[in-house]
C-alpha cells in the first residue's frame, strides 16, 4: 500500500495552494460571511480561467484531462483555503451534464459561458413536497407547440439570485410511475414568470425559493428525452465534494487548537492544557483523518476505473456526522465565549467555530441525508434487503 | 497511491487466513479458553515463520515490513488465534535492535521454540501487571526504570494468570523474585526509552490491524444473521432500525481499516513521530467494541448465550485497547504527539 500523492498530483496541489492563497483573500471570506452568498464573481472567474471549472474533463473538450486524484487534491485546497466556491461545484456540475445529454447548441452556447465564468446556474431538483423522495417533483412542464409552459416551485435554489440558468428537473407526464414522467430543462433566469425570492438559514447562508408561473421555455433548453429526466439526474447525481467538508472540518479544527494554545483559564494556565480539552482536540483530529481517508480511498477507486457509489456514500456520511460532532465539541471547550458570533469583541476564534457550529447542520441534509446515505450502504453495500 | 496489498500480502493473507480457519476455529477458540493459549496454532504459526517474520533475514526472519505483519495480524483478530502473535512479532523485532545481548531470545523466536512478549507498561513496585502474552511467555521485554530488560523464568512458577473478560492470556509478573531470575539489560537511557517507544508504536499499529481483522469478522457474523433471522415474518435485516446502525458500522470499519493501514504505512516510512498509531489504536479500538456489540446486540436474547460465537469477539475486543490503558488517557497521549506536551 502507498499513501503518498503522485508527484504530479502533488505538484497540482502546490500550483493550487500558491493560487488560492494569492486570491483567497481575507476580504473576500468575510464578503461571503457577511452576505451568506458563497459565490465570489472575482474568484469564480478567475477559477474559471485557469481552467479549473472543467478541469477533470478530457482535452477534446475543453479540459485540461486531470485525473480523479488531482480534482480531489483541487477540491480539498479550495476548501482548505475557505473560499466560497458554491457555485464552482454547481457550474461543474451543470456544464458537465451539459456535456454528456445536451444538444450540440447547449454545448456550443451555454457550456462555453459557465466554463469561461460569465454564467452561473443553480439547481432546480427540490420542491416542498419533494425533498429526499425528489421524484415526487410536481413542477409541471405542458408543450405548446415548440414550446413548454412551466408551472411550479422549486425550494432551495440556491445561488439562484446570482444565476443565469436553472437546471430545472419537471414533470411532463402523470401517466406513468413517477422516475418515468420527469424532464429537465436548462431555462435562462431571465425567462419571464420566474420569481426569486430570499431564504436566511441556520448557517448564513442564503438561499431561495423560486417561482415559475406561466413561464414559456423553448424546446431548445430541454436537456436530454422527453420523459428522461430522471437518466440526466443521475448524470448529474455523481457529484462528488467530500473533500468539502474535510476542508472544513480542517479548519473548523485549527481555530480550536488555536485558541486553545493562546487562550488562558482563570489560573493562568493554557486552555490547550486542559486534559478534557486536549481529549476532544485529538478525538476530533482523529475523525479528520478518517473522513480524509475515506475521501481519499473514493477517489483513489474512480482513478482506478472503479464508479466509488458506496464508498463515496460512506465518505459524505462519516464526515459530515464526524463534522458535527467535533463542531458541537469544540464549541463546548470554548465555554461560554464560544457563544459569540464573528465579529464580536471577545469572541473564541473570532467566532469561526459558533459559525461553523451553525453551517454543519446543513452538511447533513443536502446532497443526500445522513438517512438516505445509510439506506444506500444497506442496501447496496451490505445487500440487506429493501427497507420497509 | 495504491490502496491494494501486495501479492506477497495476498499470500500471506491466504495462508495463514487458510492455517487459522482450521486452527482456530470457534471451537478451538473455546476449547483454548479461559487461558486463551493453544500450543498447536502457536507451532503452527511458528512453521509459517511468523514470530520473526519482520526481522532481517541475516538475522534469521524475514525481511517483513511491518505492513506485511499487520496482515498476519488481521487474520489473528479475524480468528481470536489464541496465541499472543502482535506481542511476538513486535517483541522479535524490538530484540533484533539489540542482537548482541538479546540475540538468545531472539532466536527463540526464530526458532518458534514458545513465545517472547512485551510488557506494555513499565513495572510497579517490581511488578508487571497484566502483561498480554504473560501468561505463556517464556520471556518478557519491559522497560525497567531507565533500563530495558528482557526477563525470563525458568519455570512456570511465580506468574498469576487471571482470570479476564477477554480469555486471553494476562499475567502478573514480580521481577527478580522466584523463578523471574534471569535478566539481560538490552539497552539503558535514552536507547531504551527510544526502543520502547518505538515498540509500543508497533503494538499500536499492529493492534489496530487485530482489531480490524476482528471487528470485520464479527461484522460478517452480524450482517447474515440479520439477513437470516426471520422476526414479524420479515428478515430482521429489512427493518431500517437495523439497517442503518449496521451502515454506520460499516462506515467507520471502513475508515479503521485506512487508518490502521496507514499507520503501518507511516512506520514502515520511518515516521518515528508520527502521531498514526496512536490515532488507529484509538480508533480501531473503539469501532472494533461498537461493531461487536452491536453485532450480539442483533443476536437479542441469543447473543447473549455463549453457545453463540459472537460474544467471544465481543469480550476480545474491550480488553485488546484497554490492556494499555484508560481509552482517554492514550487519547492523551495523542494530543502529547499533536500538539506538544503539556506547559509546566
Amino acid at each position: 500500500m502507498d499513501f503518498s500523492l503522485p508527484a504530479e498530483v502533488e505538484d497540482f496541489r502546490a500550483e493550487v495552494r500558491t493560487f488560492l492563497a494569492e486570491h483567497v483573500t481575507a476580504e473576500v471570506i468575510e464578503r461571503a460571511h457577511a452576505t451568506g452568498t458563497f459565490h465570489d464573481w472575482g474568484l469564480h472567474r478567475k477559477i474559471a480561467a485557469k481552467g479549473w471549472l472543467a478541469a477533470g474533463w478530457p482535452e477534446e473538450y475543453g479540459g485540461q484531462g486531470r485525473s480523479p486524484l488531482e480534482m480531489n487534491a483541487l477540491s480539498e485546497e479550495m476548501y482548505l483555503s475557505g473560499a466560497p466556491v458554491d457555485g464552482v461545484g454547481v457550474a461543474g456540475l451543470v456544464a458537465h451534464t451539459l456535456l454528456l445529454a445536451g444538444t450540440d447548441w447547449q454545448k456550443r452556447t451555454i457550456v462555453p459561458r459557465i466554463l469561461s465564468g460569465d454564467a452561473m446556474c443553480c439547481l432546480g431538483y427540490s420542491e416542498p413536497d419533494a425533498g429526499s423522495d425528489v421524484a415526487a417533483c410536481a413542477t409541471r412542464a405542458v408543450r405548446d407547440g415548440d414550446e413548454w409552459v412551466v408551472d411550479g416551485q422549486k425550494m432551495f435554489t440556491t445561488l439562484a439570485h446570482e444565476a443565469h440558468y436553472v437546471f430545472l428537473l419537471t414533470r411532463t407526464n402523470l401517466d406513468v410511475p413517477k422516475h418515468k414522467g420527469l424532464t429537465m430543462f436548462v431555462v435562462p433566469m431571465d425567462t419571464a414568470g420566474i420569481e426569486v425570492t430570499p431564504v436566511h438559514t441556520v448557517g448564513g447562508e442564503r438561499t431561495n425559493i423560486t417561482f415559475y408561473t406561466d413561464v414559456r421555455v423553448e424546446d431548445r433548453y430541454r436537456v436530454g428525452e422527453v420523459d428522461g429526466g430522471w437518466a440526466v439526474m443521475m448524470t448529474a447525481l455523481v457529484f462528488e465534494r467530500n473533500s468539502a467538508w474535510y476542508g472544513e472540518c480542517v479548519r473548523l479544527l485549527d481555530h480550536a487548537v488555536a485558541w486553545a494554545g493562546e487562550g488562558r483559564d482563570d489560573r493562568g494556565r493554557r486552555i490547550i492544557d486542559d486534559p478534557s480539552v486536549r481529549e476532544r482536540l485529538a478525538r476530533a483530529s482523529i475523525g479528520n483523518e478518517v473522513s480524509n481517508l475515506l475521501g481519499w480511498k473514493a477517489a483513489w477507486m474512480a482513478s482506478e476505473g472503479t464508479l466509488p457509489g458506496v464508498e463515496g456514500t460512506m465518505a459524505k456520511l462519516f464526515t459530515t456526522e464526524h463534522y458535527q460532532r467535533a463542531a458541537d465539541d469544540l464549541i463546548d471547550l470554548c465555554g461560554p465565549e464560544g457563544l459569540r458570533r464573528h465579529g464580536e469583541d471577545g469572541a473564541a476564534a473570532d467566532g469561526w467555530i459558533e459559525a461553523a457550529y451553525r453551517h454543519c447542520q446543513v452538511t447533513t441534509i443536502y446532497g443526500g441525508t445522513s438517512e438516505i446515505c445509510r439506506g444506500i450502504i444497506a442496501e447496496r453495500g451490505l445487500g440487506l434487503p429493501r427497507a420497509r | 497511491m495504491d490502496l491494494r496489498r501486495t501479492e506477497v500480502q495476498e499470500a500471506v493473507r491466504d495462508g495463514v487466513g487458510r492455517f487459522l480457519a482450521k486452527a482456530s476455529s470457534p471451537e478451538r477458540v473455546r476449547a483454548a479458553e479461559p487461558l486463551g493459549w493453544d500450543r498447536a496454532v502457536w507451532d503452527g504459526l511458528a512453521a509459517m515463520a511468523v514470530p520473526a517474520m519482520g526481522v532481517s533475514s541475516e538475522l534469521g526472519g524475514q525481511g517483513a515490513v511491518l505492513a506485511d505483519l499487520a496482515v498476519v495480524a488481521g487474520e489473528a483478530g479475524a480468528h481470536l488465534a489464541p496465541a499472543p502473535v502482535v506481542e511476538a512479532m513486535v517483541a522479535a523485532r524490538l530484540l533484533a535492535g539489540h542482537p548482541d545481548v538479546g540475540g538468545e531470545w531472539l532466536g527463540h523466536l526464530v526458532d518458534g521454540t514458545g513465545p517472547v512478549t512485551i510488557a506494555l507498561r513499565p513495572p510497579r513496585e517490581g511488578r508487571l501487571t497484566l502483561v498480554p502474552g504473560g501468561a505463556v511467555a517464556d520471556a518478557v521485554v519491559a522497560l525497567d526504570g531507565d533500563e530495558l530488560v528482557i526477563v525470563a523464568a525458568a519455570t512456570d512458577a511465580d506468574r498469576v494468570a487471571p482470570a479476564n473478560l477477554a480469555s486471553a492470556p494476562l499475567a502478573d509478573i514480580d521481577l527478580g523474585q522466584g523463578a523471574w531470575d534471569r535478566r539481560i539489560v538490552l539497552a539503558v537511557g535514552g536507547r531504551a526509552n527510544r526502543a520502547m517507544a518505538a515498540a509500543l508504536d508497533e503494538w499500536r499499529s499492529l493492534t489496530a490491524a487485530w482489531l480490524v481483522g476482528l471487528a470485520r469478522a464479527a461484522f460478517g457474523i452480524g450482517v447474515r444473521y440479520v439477513k437470516d433471522r426471520h422476526q414479524f415474518g420479515v428478515p430482521i435485516g429489512s427493518f431500517q432500525a437495523v439497517q442503518h446502525r449496521l451502515a454506520d458500522l460499516a462506515t467507520t470499519l471502513d475508515g479503521a481499516e485506512l487508518l490502521a493501514d496507514k499507520a503501518v504505512w507511516a512506520l514502515d516510512q520511518g515516521d518515528e513521530a508520527s502521531s498514526l498509531p496512536a490515532m488507529a489504536l484509538s480508533f480501531c479500538g473503539e469501532t472494533a467494541q461498537h461493531v461487536t456489540s452491536a453485532a450480539l446486540h442483533l443476536h437479542g436474547g441469543y447473543g447473549f448465550m455463549e453457545e453463540y460465537d459472537i460474544q467471544l469477539y465481543f469480550r476480545r475486543a474491550k480488553a485488546a485497547r484497554l490492556v494499555l490503558g484508560d481509552p482517554r488517557r492514550e487519547l492523551r497521549h495523542l494530543a502529547d504527539r499533536l500538539f506538544g506536551p503539556v506547559e509546566g
